[in-house]
């Protein structure tokens, strides 16, 4: 099945071919068949990447790498692109939940969708191409390719923050989602090249090839390598929504609820982490830049869960959520643990996939409404919902036993033996705050009286069982997702582990110094305090929103500027506005009205004018006196015969 | 003196009256009549010269020239006629419309 | 078939020719009949560009389907046809895109045959100019395709048309000139009597000559491309010629500048560009950012895009005179794809104001809603426009930025911060005038795309994925070509090294 492997992307993409070019006559005639082509293709790859991955499992680890080239994409010179596919721990991994979560959130849109007139054809079809691009972009074995994914699940997303684009504001998202892509893609192209010339330069192997260029990674100079790094590390902060390109995300939520949580929360967004890993020998390499990794990873945890516990929309304290999770992933990899920061990948995207459903399905009950100050007490109203979203928020608290308590024990614990003790106390202090926020989500949301408008509150409903189910297979997987990886501490074999770490040991450099050895005491100590930090975390949530509700109120008046500066996510839309926008666009007008139309344009029209000048002087010698030319003629004659009499 | 030499001369005195003529005279007739004077003044020296180089070339050009010359009177009055019906006048200072 | 192929350009460059003489016998008031066969003609030349196409062998030799005869034999000017990949594609692509714009202008209301009968002019003048490789004959199909452009701008052109028709045609014509008379030296300098290009290639010129000949024909291909600064004729051009000769313009026309680099500049004064690399670097480098800065606040749909053209071409040359294979190459396939892609954009924007008088975008928004089907294809074409994976605007800016770091990675920096700039004001564009509530009442009755307009835009918007999936097809065409492109330019460069040191 593996030189198959490129029916995962094909049956995306085939399913964008039927749905983008006969969806419209397709939606006139019965809807459903636009919905069963769409889940149908992602169920397929699906299918197809959980028969690879079986039969990957049964080879020895040291044979799980295979690479199948499909067809020579370009070659011009030295340089030779080839659109091939890598099958490898990691790239199965990522596939595998990528065709499974995604398949669950295509299936929970037919529900969510279901009234959308029109364009539930071009829903399905921008979806589908979200699937096509996200798989290439894992399923890459080479850079290039994996722009493309890069770049395609960028346009998907694009064009789903501005699927209702009646909206001025939800389509202006989607061009500031694009454009502050764009300026990360702008160091992960620099970094692509300068990574393809220096491994050139220094082994004469030009390729852009992941396997082929990590391989030879430990021959150019470390500086080179760190700043190959950084290049591509800025292109992660743009799709992983990082400091200082994380601005986009929380505005991208304008989209539908189940793009936000395919695309905002489980698969795009991670990519980034995704590419770091992939790239982890250029890393391990490099140091610095992987350094800059944990430390941008760390500080941007913290500081989104800071904006996240003042925020009233359910979607935007889900974003801040996300954020901060990246971040989390970020650290994880940044500190060369690269397993555990794929690993919480993969129990975010179950988690995080259900949060976003939950919300939506929680939104869709409301008709609408996303601000949490209109909910409350919905608890019994719709009860899967609430049960569903429960378990998610215990899982992201870190609660034992649910997926999210492995993953960020797993990132905490590495974070803390490779020395980075301050960016471990702030991941501890993160993961306080995040039980906090998800839970005053989850009070504010289902518990308390209800604050619903009442013409809305008559309409609430469970959502139909195309939403409810897959929210049902999340929550199992949010929690139990994490026994894939039970650390060796508390008697598991941390599967996960051994399973991917073939992916990124491969580049021949010495990586025995990174971690200290951590005294087993100490490591139940640190799990400790991370899961007491989280209970008191839901402490504080309960205390301020269901025992004394007045608490959250006295704070806000008690601090008036903090709280301003949380609400207003820290001012920084407002400074990139009046640092980039505002000059850029200024410089523009002047550019174009002063110089160029005035200056440039001033001297071309200068020289015209001066032909005319002179011209209009010179036009009174016409005098139309024949006998005046006639004397003109003649000292014409004159001077000449005495030029050539003369000399 | 050579007789060339007054021929010449006598070439040059009149392509002088004839050219004075055509810058000074407004009458648009006269100017015409000085124009054919210089060609008759060129004429001249060319009739001279063939003989005196006993050459017949002087003589064929001078043919040629009168040729042109009796077609230009000819083209030349027929405006001049026109040029009065339309104008009522053939003054040459008159007649400057073709101007700036 | 052998007569055809034997004389193919030939035939490529007269056809057009014989249809506007045909156009002629028409009634005035004939237009359908006029519409039917002008597009007829353009058609079987597209035919012919396509046979051309697909005969050109990427293995052969560098210059194919070469005539060659006498034409005034005492000043050995000569008749002499050929094409390599690079002219080969450029006149492929004129043919597409005279016939598109032939069938794009169906809804012209005056001097509907004259109309017709430029579009078929300036054809015949590009593909003329294309083929030639004696520089007279050269020179002459450069003059007559500007003849025609100039009827079109200013007899069917907007409200400002004479203004700009007579700019556009002084500053091209003063371009022109300065051209003939390099040409004529470069005639002396050849001492060979004749004006055979490719023979004077190998030609030895010392530096110091070199620089002044060089500089006139760089300034009258700056600006014809347009480089900046020669670039101010080219706004206010474009957004008063009619559709189709905006098309003409920005599609075809431009890439005769940048033709003329490749086929002139580059190989006949090496010495002398190689000097001027770092002038036009930063001449194109400013471009890109300046441009794209300017077309952030235009007002101006069609503006915003002309300028937006302006920046893709810098980076075109820029890569070309860099001199890396992926560089040349690169600009070469860009070439392609600013053909297709600018064209279809002219297009889709004529497509609009022919429904509505407005060019503002301030007068548009929520256009997706009213035309689903045109917001399509506009945003396939901006998403090609800013070089999106999977579109062949990508293959292109790849191969160029890529050839550009080769040469220079300060460069390469700036070039590349043209993609972000370039996503800016294209998007916000988009978004303002597509998306948004559907306000305007008379914006409520504009029709979707009709079954002519997509029949004539869809062929470039299956380009635009076609040559992003598949490039290699149309790379390996012209693989020889660049390098002995190259190769000539390197090597002369060195020549002409060894002449200046004595």
């Amino acid at each position: 099945m593996i030189k198959y492997v490129w029916l995962v992307p094909f049956f995306p993409l085939i399913g964008v071919l039927i749905n983008g070019i006969l969806g419209w006559k397709l939606e006139k005639i019965n809807k459903g068949i636009i919905h069963w082509i769409a889940c149908g293709a992602v169920g397929l790859s699906f299918l197809v990447v959980w028969m690879i991955f079986r039969e990957l499992l049964n080879l020895p680890p040291e044979h799980r790498h295979f690479e199948i080239i499909v067809y020579n994409w370009f070659t011009s010179g030295v340089l030779s692109v080839n659109v091939a596919y890598l099958v490898d721990p990691l790239s199965i991994t990522m596939s595998l939940f990528v065709t499974g979560v995604g398949f669950l959130i295509h299936v929970y849109s037919i529900g969510y969708m279901g009234h959308d007139e029109g364009r539930y054809y071009r829903y399905f079809t921008y979806l589908n191409l979200f699937m096509f691009s996200m798989i290439n972009l894992i399923l890459a074995n080479n850079f290039v390719l994996m722009f493309l994914g890069w770049e395609g699940v960028g346009v998907c997303s694009y064009l789903l923050i501005g699927f209702w684009f009646e909206n001025k504001e939800f389509a202006s998202a989607g061009k500031k989602a694009f454009v502050f892509n764009r300026i990360g893609d702008f160091g992960f192209v620099l970094g692509m090249f300068l990574l393809f010339f220096s491994v050139g330069k220094y082994t004469d192997i030009y390729t852009l090839n992941f396997y082929n260029a990590m391989s030879h990674v430990k021959f150019i100079p470390v500086a080179v390598a760190s700043a190959v790094g950084i290049l591509l590390f800025i292109g992660a902060t743009g799709k992983s929504a990082q400091i200082p390109l994380y601005v986009w995300l929380p505005d991208a939520m304008a989209g539908p609820t189940p793009v936000s949580a395919l695309i905002h929360a489980a698969t795009m967004v991670t990519a980034g982490v995704y590419m770091v890993a992939r790239c982890a020998p250029l890393y391990l390499h490099g140091h610095s830049a992987m350094e800059i990794v944990a430390i941008i990873g760390g500080v941007t945890s913290f500081f989104a869960a800071t904006m996240a516990i003042a925020q009233y929309d359910i979607k935007k304290v889900i974003a801040y959520s996300t954020i901060s999770q990246l971040g989390y992933m970020f650290l994880g990899v940044g500190v060369a643990a690269f397993s555990a920061g794929v690993f919480h990948i993969v129990t975010h995207s179950f988690f995080k996939a259900l949060l976003f459903l939950g919300a939506g399905s929680v939104i869709h009950a409301l008709s609408g409404e996303q601000d949490m100050r209109k909910m409350g007490g919905l608890k019994d109203k719709i009860p899967v919902t609430y049960w569903t979203f429960l378990i998610a928020c215990l899982a992201i608290s870190g609660i034992p036993g649910l997926s999210g308590f492995f993953s960020k024990d797993e990132i905490l614990g590495k974070t803390f033996a490779s020395g980075h003790y301050f960016l471990w106390f702030l991941g501890t202090v993160t993961a306080g705050l995040t039980a906090f926020y998800m839970f005053r989500v989850l009070f504010m949301t289902f518990f308390g009286e209800s604050r619903v408008e009442p013409d809305v509150a008559k309409h609430i409903h469970e959502s139909p069982a195309t939403m409810t189910v897959p929210m049902i297979i999340l929550a199992v997987l949010s929690a139990i997702g994490g026994y894939i990886g039970v650390p060796h501490l508390l008697g598991g074999s941390n599967r996960i582990e051994s399973f991917l770490e073939p992916s990124f040991s491969y580049g021949g450099i010495e990586t025995e110094n990174l971690f200290h050895h951590v005294p087993a005491g100490t490591e139940y100590f640190l799990m400790i305090i991370a899961v007491l930090v989280g209970l008191a975390g839901i402490y504080v949530a309960y205390l301020f929103y269901m025992k004394n509700k007045s608490i959250p109120e006295n704070l806000v008046k008690k601090y008036p500027t903090l709280h301003k500066l949380l609400y207003n996510k820290w001012y920084i839309d407002e400074i990139y506005e009046a640092v980039f926008e505002k000059p850029g666009h200024f410089l523009g007008s002047v550019l174009w009205m002063i110089w160029d139309e005035l200056i440039v344009d001033g001297i071309v029209k200068g020289v015209s004018n001066i032909v005319r000048g002179i011209g209009c002087g010179l036009r009174f010698v016409q005098t139309g006196s024949v006998q005046f030319y006639a004397v003109g003629v003649l000292l014409g004659i004159v001077i000449t015969v005495t030029y050539f009499l003369n000399f | 003196m050579h007789s060339h030499v007054v021929v010449l001369f006598l070439s040059a005195f009149l392509f002088s009256i004839g050219a004075i003529g055509v810058l000074v005279r407004k009458n648009a007739i006269i100017v015409f009549m000085c124009i054919e004077l210089m060609f008759n003044a060129a004429n001249l020296a060319l009739v001279g010269y063939s003989h005196f180089l006993k050459s017949i070339d002087g003589v064929m050009l001078v043919l040629f020239v009168l040729a042109v010359a009796a077609a230009e009177a000819g083209v030349g009055l027929a405006l001049f006629v026109l040029l009065f019906r339309n104008k009522g006048t053939i003054d040459v200072d008159k007649l400057n419309i073709l101007k700036w | 078939m052998e007569i055809i192929t034997n004389h193919l350009l030939t035939i490529l460059i007269f056809l057009p020719l014989a249809g506007a003489i045909t156009l002629l016998g028409f009634q005035r008031d004939n237009d359908g009949g006029v519409k039917l066969i002008a597009s007829f003609f353009g058609f079987m030349n597209l035919i012919l560009g396509l046979v051309l196409f697909f005969c050109y062998s990427g293995n052969g030799a560098v210059f194919q389907f070469v005539e060659k005869y006498q034409w005034i034999k005492s000043l050995g000017i000569q008749y002499y046809l050929g094409v390599d990949a690079v002219s080969m594609y450029l006149i492929t692509a004129t043919t597409l895109m005279t016939a598109i714009c032939l069938v794009a202008s169906w809804n012209i209301k005056k001097y509907v045959r004259e109309y017709f009968l430029c579009i078929l002019f300036v054809e015949s003048g590009v593909i003329g100019a294309l083929a030639a490789l004696d520089l007279v004959l050269f020179y002459i199909f450069w003059e007559v395709m500007l003849i025609p452009m100039y009827f079109l701008i200013g007899i069917w052109g907007d409200y400002k048309r004479i203004y700009s028709t007579l700019k556009f045609y002084i500053y091209t014509m003063a371009g022109s000139v300065i051209m003939l008379v390099a040409i004529f030296t470069l005639y002396w300098l050849n001492g060979k009597g004749n004006f055979e290009i490719l023979g004077m290639y190998n030609m030895s010129i010392p530096a110091s000559k070199q620089m002044l000949l060089f500089l006139a024909f760089f300034v009258a291909f700056a600006i014809k491309v347009p480089l900046i600064p020669f670039h101010t004729w080219q706004p206010d051009t474009y957004v008063n010629a009619p559709t189709a000769g905006t098309v003409l313009l920005a599609a075809v026309l431009s890439k005769m500048g940048v033709y003329g680099f490749y086929r002139f500049a580059l190989p006949l004064f090496p010495e002398a560009a190689m000097r001027f690399t770092p002038v036009i670097a930063t001449l194109t480098l400013v471009a890109v950012v300046y441009i794209s800065l300017i077309a952030i606040v235009q007002k101006d749909m069609k503006r915003l895009i002309a300028y937006s053209s302006v920046a893709h071409l810098a980076i075109i040359v820029l890569g070309m005179y860099l001199l890396t294979t992926q560089g040349v190459q690169g600009a070469i396939f860009q070439m392609l794809n600013h053909t297709v892609v600018t064209g279809a954009l002219f297009l889709l924007l004529g497509i609009l104001f022919e429904r509505s008088a407005s060019r503002q975008i301030k007068d548009y928004s929520g256009l997706a809603k009213q035309m689903p089907l045109y917001a399509t294809f506009f945003m396939i074409a901006m998403l090609a426009s800013v070089g999106l994976p999977g579109t062949n605007g990508f293959i292109g800016e790849f191969l160029l930025f890529i050839g550009i770091f080769k040469a220079n990675i300060f460069y390469a920096v700036i070039a590349c911060s043209g993609t972000v700039l370039g996503a800016i004001y294209i998007l916000w564009m988009y978004q303002r005038s597509f998306f948004g509530p559907l306000e305007k009442e008379e914006n409520k009755k504009l029709p979707d795309m009709n079954v002519r307009e997509f029949g004539y835009m869809i062929p470039l918007i299956i380009l635009i994925f076609v040559m992003g999936i598949f490039p290699q097809y149309f790379i390996k065409k012209f693989n020889n070509t660049t390098v002995s492109f190259i190769n000539t330019v390197k090597t002369g460069h060195a020549v002409s090294m060894i002449i200046d040191n004595k």
